[in-house]
């Protein structure tokens, strides 16, 4: 256990430094993090679900803390939570399974188990429903009371006793197992979701497409490079996307693909967006309600895109999909860099003395990180499962996470 | 258009009378003041005169110009009493282009053709006295107060222009009734001298004379064409070029005239034509108003005639954005050596204008107001420095000599549309310097000309701008700037000396960071500022209440033609609600029109892309040009469409962006007698 609190305050560490940056990597991180964290969760006999969610919300709540604007950590903390609780529910349901069949195989308490498999059965199907069929105004009404669906321990016998422990003993090891075997899943899930996206660049991109972008993404590389690879020949113009000049490396790595490219500055993107067929970008996290944090500097495409008639396509994997709806998120979910990206240190340095003029300098340099680009000016959301409209995206979101984990915080009791 | 009719009736209330009241009742006011002022001609049609101009726009008849015209009609009486028996032989000159009536032929041919007929009936009217013939009339006292709808003032002054030529032969009457047209156009002093002229040319009507003015005519004519054929390689469209074309028409309908001759023509011919004259004249103004097609440059072959003609050697850059082939991009600083070792060899070149296009080159000078100003410095000192060649004309050798200053300059960095108003405006003056000047005189006229475009045009149309702009700046304002406008950092400064309380938000954005050395002026000057760069401007769009905005040009149609970033930063504002208001001196409005920033614009220099300052690890892009897939694009200038423009301000005051064209027309029509 102490080795994986210094891998947690490690990581903690390093998001708040700012040392992982970018979606893809902290995500990864966040869950090769909570794996680690689960395989070395001591399983208690009862509601060892519970433990483990207690477990990976107490980490999850430092990550998330550590950068709250890095929407990705959290995430992967209720993704991992989500399929904790899953994994619980099919065990619970195979368990069932097998205890329902062992009760039928064992008579000698006939009218102690008399109704029992009755209603374990009725756990099973609410169980198996809510687990196999997607959340529904149906379920929502036939839902059976929670009592009913958790599975009480069997508490008859010595003997049946006796055997429910050694199934429950497999059964908690084989908790954790399918869980980090989700986990392990999820990761993988992360890393090819470029691959699942851009298998669809050419249904998108077609011959002779000029296609616009604005500094750097690696879902949009390869989603470019994808179209590339099927002889499809198109012209993109890359904007330099200031102040981290990403869009001058896209533009190597394009080039070297042997795409037409050409690079721009960021104040030419409403001169050149007439002459553009489709905006293609990245993204930081795409919000709920289908709005996208995006490098700065995408909202200024996105309208000038909108302003053109130009369809503006958003590419981001899975693990960018964040289930919170945003308030205000152009100033609560940013980040402000260091002024010394766009004025040299030397220069203005006096006029940015918070000693002088009485402690308001004359001088402010603001360079955010972020951008919100609001979901009327997407036209389409590229994930790894598909296409989707932006009014979409908050069903997306109800099948990778349960609606218990919106907030993740540690019960007051724990 | 209510503002500009209250004036009016203020002003002349004789037209305002004649044209609201119905032609029975008219007669008797109208008859007592035309008699007062106008005894020649008869009075009683006195309302059908001004009911034509009306009928072809209400606004063509501004006031000031009757009353003017009514003093000069008084003026130019002696004249036309001198005139009226008209030789036989001006009749026919007069009456071949209603002969051979062809509508084109007669509106290319212009007034020259016009005025005299004109004058013929008011001869034959004196005569004959046709009483019914309201357009007649028309003519008699619109011959000298010349009631033609105000707009022909451009057509007019490209044709004394193109006349201007003619007017070094001083017996060309033609010439001069043209100038007897554009007097309405000119200002009193202006005028004297014409009438002057016009004086001299009516009392020698002499056949031996119209014919030498003919040839003269024609002669001009030629050469001009040259000169325009030359001219065509440079973007800019200019006055020269411009009048030539009106001047090459005149001479081959001057030539062609006198063969076809019918003694004495019937009035009622002439009335018609004469009418359609009337009716037709706005749209050749028009005609005259479309500028000049700029030069591609992916017309090889006009390219390679330019190439022979440069002084500049420039080499091609490699790796050209395939949309941009019709825009010049040379190789950056290749140029710059090479010129300067060329410095005292240029022979052509006044070493002041050398300077100026090497500042260019370089970039030293940059902004709209300061290479204009830069520009007619150097013009100004060339003037003074020059010498009428023997046997040559001062108009033409001087208008030469600035057209290939101009092109000089083009080579070095293509014009602004700031500057291309400005050398039209230089050769305006050039070309209408009277004769009579010697050259020293003429000089010093040329010279205080330029001052006095300087320091109205510019220096004072910043000054009303800015005390228009600062009334729309008030305590608490968090006012946004894109890059640097000499105009709104002056609207800042005297907003922070007047005591207002605001905040500036500097925009700023690669490759020039103009906005950093706005930035260290207004911070040095004790303002309270926010910078930050172009792509951050949905952030801090939020807390902005207004949008001050500089332009290099205010097209006619609206769009502003502007720093390249600047339609984004409008966007940006227009998407959140903040007014946006563009301070633009009038001068460079321009009655061009765009709906892209493609079509025209200006390439900069691609490596200062590839290079960050103070990036050092930032080299991706090294050697980009060794690569063929990949090309830097750097635009200078962009196009903000009209619909983001809250607010124009200009030196006449603040317009909505739809007013534009009328500024534009209204701007180049006085534009021709500063």
């Amino acid at each position: 256990m102490p080795d994986v609190q210094a891998l947690v305050n490690d990581f903690v560490l390093k998001l708040k430094r700012r040392k992982i940056e970018g979606s893809h990597a902290s995500a990864q991180h966040t869950a090769e993090l909570l794996r680690s964290v689960i395989s070395h969760q001591r399983m208690p006999y009862t509601n060892q679900a519970g433990a483990l969610i207690d477990a990976v919300k107490a980490v999850g709540e430092q990550l998330i803390a550590a950068n709250p604007v890095e929407l990705a950590v959290g995430n992967i903390v209720r993704r991992v939570l989500h399929i904790i609780r899953e994994e619980d529910l099919s065990s619970t349901a195979t368990a069932i399974e097998g205890l329902g069949l062992s009760a039928g195989s064992d008579d000698d308490d006939e009218g102690q188990h008399e109704d029992r498999p009755a209603l374990s059965a009725a756990a099973l199907a609410a169980a198996a429903r809510s687990t196999l069929r997607a959340p529904s105004l149906q379920t929502l009404l036939e839902d059976i009371p929670d009592s009913a669906a958790a599975p009480q321990p069997p508490s008859s016998g010595g003997d049946s006793e006796g055997k429910s422990k050694s199934d429950k003993n497999i059964r908690s090891r084989k908790l954790k197992h399918d869980v980090i075997e989700a986990i392990n899943e999820l990761i993988q899930d992360i890393d090819t979701c470029h691959e699942q996206i851009s298998e669809q660049a050419v249904e998108h991109i077609h011959q002779n497409e000029v296609i616009l972008t604005l500094g750097r993404s690696r879902t949009v590389k390869e989603f470019l490079c994808a179209a590339k690879e099927k002889n499809r020949s198109f012209r993109v113009f890359v904007a330099e996307g200031a102040p981290r000049y990403q869009g001058h490396v896209l533009a190597k790595e394009l080039v070297s693909k042997g795409i037409q490219t050409t690079v721009i500055t960021d104040s030419a993107v409403f001169a050149m967006i007439s002459r553009v067929n489709m905006v293609i970008v990245g993204a930081h996290a795409i919000m709920a309600n289908g709005g996208v944090i995006a490098p700065v500097g995408i909202n200024m495409v996105a309208l000038a895109a909108q302003r053109h008639a130009v369809p503006f396509v958003v590419v981001a994997g899975s693990h960018k999909l964040c289930p919170l709806y945003p308030h205000n998120p152009e100033v609560l979910l940013n980040d402000l860099k260091c002024p010394s990206d766009l004025l040299d240190f030397g220069e203005f340095s006096d006029c940015m003395d918070f000693g002088s003029h009485g402690g308001s300098p004359l001088l402010h340099v603001v360079n955010p990180a972020f951008d919100y680009v609001p979901p009327k000016l997407v036209s389409l959301f590229i994930t790894d499962t598909g296409g989707h409209n932006p009014s979409y995206m908050y069903r997306l979101i109800a099948d990778y996470y349960s609606a218990d984990d919106l907030v993740v915080k540690r019960r007051s009791t724990s | 258009m209510d503002l500009r009719r209250a004036p009016r009736t203020v002003i002349d209330p004789k037209v305002r009378q004649v044209g609201f009241v119905t032609p029975g009742a008219a007669p008797p006011p109208a008859r007592s003041h035309s008699v007062a002022t106008d005894a020649c001609s008869t009075s009683p049609p006195a309302p059908d005169l001004s009911l034509p101009g009306s009928s072809i726009s209400p606004v063509m008849i501004p006031p000031p110009r009757h009353a003017s015209a009514d003093g000069l009609s008084s003026l130019t009486r002696p004249a036309a009493a001198v005139h009226v028996p008209a030789s036989p032989l001006r009749h026919d000159t007069v009456q071949i282009p209603i002969g051979s009536y062809n509508p084109s032929e007669i509106l290319l041919g212009s007034s020259p053709m016009i005025s005299p007929s004109s004058r013929l009936d008011a001869g034959s009217e004196f005569s004959d006295e046709v009483p019914t013939s309201a357009w007649l009339s028309r003519r008699g006292s619109g011959k000298f107060a010349s009631s033609f709808p105000a707009s022909s003032g451009e057509m007019m002054a490209m044709k004394t222009t193109g006349g201007g030529g003619g007017g070094n032969t001083p017996k060309s009457s033609l010439t001069t009734a043209s100038v007897v047209k554009t007097l309405p156009g000119v200002s009193e002093k202006d005028g004297g001298a014409l009438i002057e002229m016009q004086n001299e040319g009516t009392s020698k009507p002499q056949k031996q004379k119209t014919s030498k003015a003919e040839r003269r005519a024609i002669q001009e004519a030629q050469r001009a064409a040259k000169a325009a054929a030359k001219e065509a390689g440079g973007v800019k469209p200019s006055a020269s070029s411009g009048g030539a074309i009106p001047a090459l028409k005149q001479g081959k309908v001057v030539k062609h005239s006198p063969q076809k001759k019918d003694g004495p023509q019937v009035t009622a011919p002439v009335t018609t034509s004469e009418k359609k004259v009337v009716d037709r004249l706005p749209e050749k103004d028009r005609k005259k108003d479309v500028p000049h097609p700029r030069m591609q440059f992916d017309d090889k072959h006009r390219v390679e005639k330019a190439k022979r003609r440069a002084v500049v050697n420039q080499s091609e850059a490699r790796n050209r954005v395939e949309l941009f082939r019709h825009l010049p991009q040379y190789i950056h600083g290749t140029q710059l050596p090479d010129l300067e070792s060329k410095f005292f060899q240029l022979d052509p070149m006044h070493p002041s204008v050398c300077k100026v296009g090497l500042q260019y080159l370089s970039g030293d000078i940059s902004g709209g107001n300061a290479r204009c100003i830069a520009m007619l410095l150097a013009f100004k000192e060339a003037i003074g420095d020059y010498t009428t060649p023997p046997e040559k004309a001062l108009v033409r050798d001087l208008t030469a000599k600035i057209s290939s200053y101009v092109s000089f300059l083009i080579e070095c960095r293509p014009l602004s549309i700031s500057m291309g108003n400005a050398i039209r405006f230089l050769k305006n003056r050039i070309a209408k310097l009277p004769h009579t000047l010697s050259e020293s005189e003429a000089k010093s006229s040329l010279q205080s000309d330029i001052d006095r475009f300087i320091n109205e045009k510019i220096v004072i149309a910043d000054k009303v701008i800015v005390r228009h702009a600062v009334t729309k700046i008030r305590d608490g304002d968090v006012l946004l700037t894109y890059g640097s406008s000499s105009v709104v950092e002056m609207i800042f400064l005297y907003a922070h000396e007047l005591g207002k309380h605001f905040r500036v938000v500097v925009v700023d954005s690669r490759p020039n960071l103009e906005g950093q050395a706005l930035l260290r002026r207004l911070v040095a000057k004790g303002l309270n500022c926010t910078y930050t760069h172009i792509n951050a401007i949905s952030y801090i769009m939020h807390e902005v209440t207004r949008v001050f905005l500089g332009a290099s040009s205010v097209l006619s149609n609206g769009t502003v033609y502007s720093r390249v970033g600047t339609a984004c930063v409008a966007m940006a504002a227009h998407a959140f609600q903040v007014p946006v208001l563009i301070c633009c001196e009038a001068y460079k409005f321009h009655e061009r029109v765009q709906l892209d920033s493609i079509c025209s614009n200006e390439l900069g220099d691609p490596d200062v892309i590839s290079m960050v300052p103070g990036r050092k690890y930032l080299n991706h892009l090294d050697n980009w040009a060794d690569n063929e897939n990949l090309q830097l694009l750097n635009l200078t200038y962009d196009a903000t469409p009209s619909d983001y423009v809250s607010m124009i301000i200009t030196d006449y005051g603040m317009l909505p962006p739809t007013s534009v064209p009328v500024i534009v027309r209204e701007y180049r029509r006085e534009h021709l007698w500063i």
